[in-house]
């Protein structure tokens, strides 16, 4: 019932945020040196090719227009073509590199979720153990690893010198266990902290005695009773991972020499592919607002007692 | 003379907790016993131990960082001190039941009230999902909580303290157990859910059979409901006597004080409230005899030396006084 105006109340929301993303990524590409006709008219084109460009891709008109039909096109599904291969940009964002970005981060938050998890039930439940000191600071460990450092060590201790997993690539599970730590550790790290406060917290409120006072086992009371309201404030951390694992992707795409949107974003940047970049921010940024939408309703499906206002 | 059946008996119950500034020994030396279908009252300012003891005696102090060290806890003649985690896993909400005085925070807030109740059934007795629910909206119906069916799918932040109070009350009968334990049911509550309250539980205690055990500030509430009352200080019985005997002829000096700081109807108490006064030693710095003795008004020089000890008399009570040993009257008295 509520739940129905809530829903349209946030998606609501999204609609100005919409209008600041799509304005940021038009004035980035506006704003940034270099000029987008001078580089597609080609290197050697003369200035009345490259004013016949811009007339072309209408350069020549207000700033206000410019952007309308950027957005106009683009709710139409059309980002323009790609400078490089001339194909269009949805078209080279979504044939493939789309889907392999998006496993990555899910796998990548998959990880993060079940590793923090565990080690925050298991910190949580044993606390000031050697097990809790020992997740505790392989966490605190795993917050300060930058990206690129651990997925090369991986990639030399898995792949280089017990040679199980493969150094690169993407298609196969095996492909997927290096990124998928890789990306997740940082995660995982977060939630398994945020995890052992909460259910500290939550283990020590009345209604966990009155549980127990009805003969609930341990487990029960762990993961039915505490979990459940442990995991209020972990869902909004493991939503915000996932966005943020969308800009992780792009490092550990790199490293690991995954044809993703993150690779697409540093390559086009390098040959000064104007729509293409463009394009692919525009796409992440909407998935990102996507999944805090997604969030939002999680949230407040789990959590019932959050009011509309 | 046909012996009556002890449902619970209490003896020398020590609990303390190990904290870094030092033992605290909350619960020192409890001895008290209930009779099947009788109610008795703990009372004591706050901090005695009374809510200690009574999670001693559900064992439910071991979740926390306390520790039951010494005595016996007797449930129909078995120590539950014996007990396996099982078996008190077993006995919890089943035979022996517990409300507990927050009802703002004693619930689940995650889970329906109806949900809350079923779980404690589907525990004990032998029922599926449906017959537990059903069995669920039942306990709501006979703890007066008008359309049941509807609440049942409520969460308890949908419900008012006194509802929520009564949600707690059914969970707790759900399994008809044989001893209830409420640990200041209605301090909590507005006052005219008080009595209604304690009526609802008065009125299920008679119907259902159910041993009560009442832990309150409120010696209203004692004159009220109980049979026997308990009367703790710094985690030691004091006295433990009949209702009638506590308030007509009350031995222990600290009982006395209690009593007197009680307003009474047929006098004048604006302002000429008798309190006891001092304040409770900390439990890190008890005095070394009797734990009164600073605040008492008749401490001689053993008091201040020595424990007294729990003195039987014929008709069953107990009291923790040297004005009651033989030793008393070879002390010196002291000017005051
Ligand atoms: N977790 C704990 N750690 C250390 N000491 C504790 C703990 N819980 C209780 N105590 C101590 O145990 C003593 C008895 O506490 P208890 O809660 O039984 O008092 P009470 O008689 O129920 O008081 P009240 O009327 O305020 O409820 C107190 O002095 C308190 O300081
Ligand atoms: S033992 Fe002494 S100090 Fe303690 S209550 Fe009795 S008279 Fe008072
Ligand atoms: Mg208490």
């Amino acid at each position: 019932m509520n739940m129905f105006v809530f829903i349209l109340r946030r998606l609501f929301q999204t609609i100005p945020v919409m209008i600041g993303v799509t304005l940021a990524v038009f004035l980035m590409m506006h704003l940034i040196p270099g000029d987008a006709a001078k580089i597609m008219a080609g290197e050697n084109a003369n200035p009345d090719q490259i004013e016949q460009m811009r007339e072309n891709l209408g350069l020549n008109d207000p700033l206000h227009i410019q952007y309308l039909r950027f957005v106009t096109n683009a709710v139409q599904g059309d980002l323009g073509n790609s400078i490089r291969t001339s194909r269009p940009v949805t078209e080279e964002i979504f044939s493939s590199r789309f889907a392999i970005t998006v496993q990555l981060a899910l796998i990548g938050t998959a990880a993060a979720v079940l590793l923090g998890l565990v080690a925050g039930i298991i910190s949580a439940t044993r606390k000031y153990s050697a097990a809790d000191v020992g997740i505790m600071l392989v966490a605190l460990l795993g917050l300060s690893l930058p990206n690129f450092w651990l997925g090369i060590m991986l990639i030399y201790l898995f792949s280089v010198n017990l040679g199980w997993l493969p150094v690169a690539g993407w298609g196969t599970w095996e492909h997927m266990i290096l990124p998928a730590i890789t990306l997740g550790t940082g995660g995982a790290a977060i939630i398994a902290r945020m995890t052992r406060s909460s259910m500290l917290e939550v283990l020590n409120q009345d209604f966990i005695r009155t549980a127990y006072a009805k003969g609930v086992s341990d487990k029960v009371v762990i993961y039915k009773h505490a979990l459940r309201n442990a995991l209020i404030p972990v869902v909004t951390v493991v939503g915000l991972q996932f966005g943020g694992l969308l800009g992780g992707a792009v490092i550990t795409e790199t490293v690991f020499a995954i044809n993703g949107l993150g690779r697409l974003i540093i390559d086009s940047i390098r040959a000064h592919d104007f729509p293409m970049v463009q394009g692919t921010i525009l796409v992440c940024a909407v998935l990102f607002v996507l999944v805090n939408f997604l969030v939002d309703i999680t949230y407040r499906l789990i959590n019932k007692r959050i009011d509309l206002n | 003379m046909a012996k009556t059946v002890k449902i619970l008996e209490v003896k020398g119950l020590r609990t303390s907790f190990f904290t870094d500034e030092g033992e605290v020994k909350a619960v020192d030396g409890v001895d008290f016993s209930l009779e099947r279908g009788k109610t008795i009252g703990i009372v004591g300012e706050s901090g005695s131990g009374k809510s200690i003891t009574s999670l001693s005696i559900l064992r439910l102090i071991e979740e926390s960082t306390g520790r039951i060290v010494g005595g016996e806890i007797m449930f129909k003649g078995e120590n539950l001190l014996q007990k396996s985690k099982k078996q008190m896993m077993a006995i919890r909400g089943n035979n022996i039941s517990m409300i507990f005085q927050e009802p703002m925070t004693s619930l689940n807030p995650t889970l329906t009230c109806g949900e809350q109740i079923a779980e404690s059934i589907r525990i004990h007795q032998k029922a599926n999902r449906k017959e537990a629910w059903v069995k669920a909206v039942d306990m709501l119906r006979h703890v007066g909580i008008p359309s049941p069916e509807k609440r049942a799918k409520q969460y308890p932040f949908e419900l008012s303290g006194g509802m929520r109070q009564r949600v707690m009350i059914a969970i707790a009968l759900a399994c008809n157990p044989e001893l209830l334990i409420a640990d200041e049911p209605t301090t909590a509550l507005d006052v005219t859910i008080q009595a209604q309250i304690l009526e609802l539980i008065k009125k299920l205690q008679e119907e259902m059979g159910t041993s009560l055990m009442i832990i309150t500030h409120d010696l209203g509430v004692v004159a009220e409901m109980c049979d026997k009352v308990a009367v703790m200080y710094c985690g030691k019985v004091v006295e433990y006597a009949d209702v009638k005997t506590i308030f007509t002829n009350p031995k222990h000096p600290y009982t006395v004080g209690l009593l007197n700081s009680v307003p009474k109807h047929d006098q004048d108490y604006e302002g000429d409230l008798a309190v006891i006064p001092g304040a409770v030693p900390s439990p890190f710095n008890l005095p070394q005899g009797c734990r009164f003795a600073p605040r008492c008004p008749h401490a001689r020089g053993i008091c201040r030396e020595e424990l007294p000890e729990l003195l039987d008399s014929a008709d069953g009570d107990q009291v923790r006084c040297w004005i009651y040993s033989e030793k008393w009257e070879k002390q010196e008295e002291e000017v005051r």
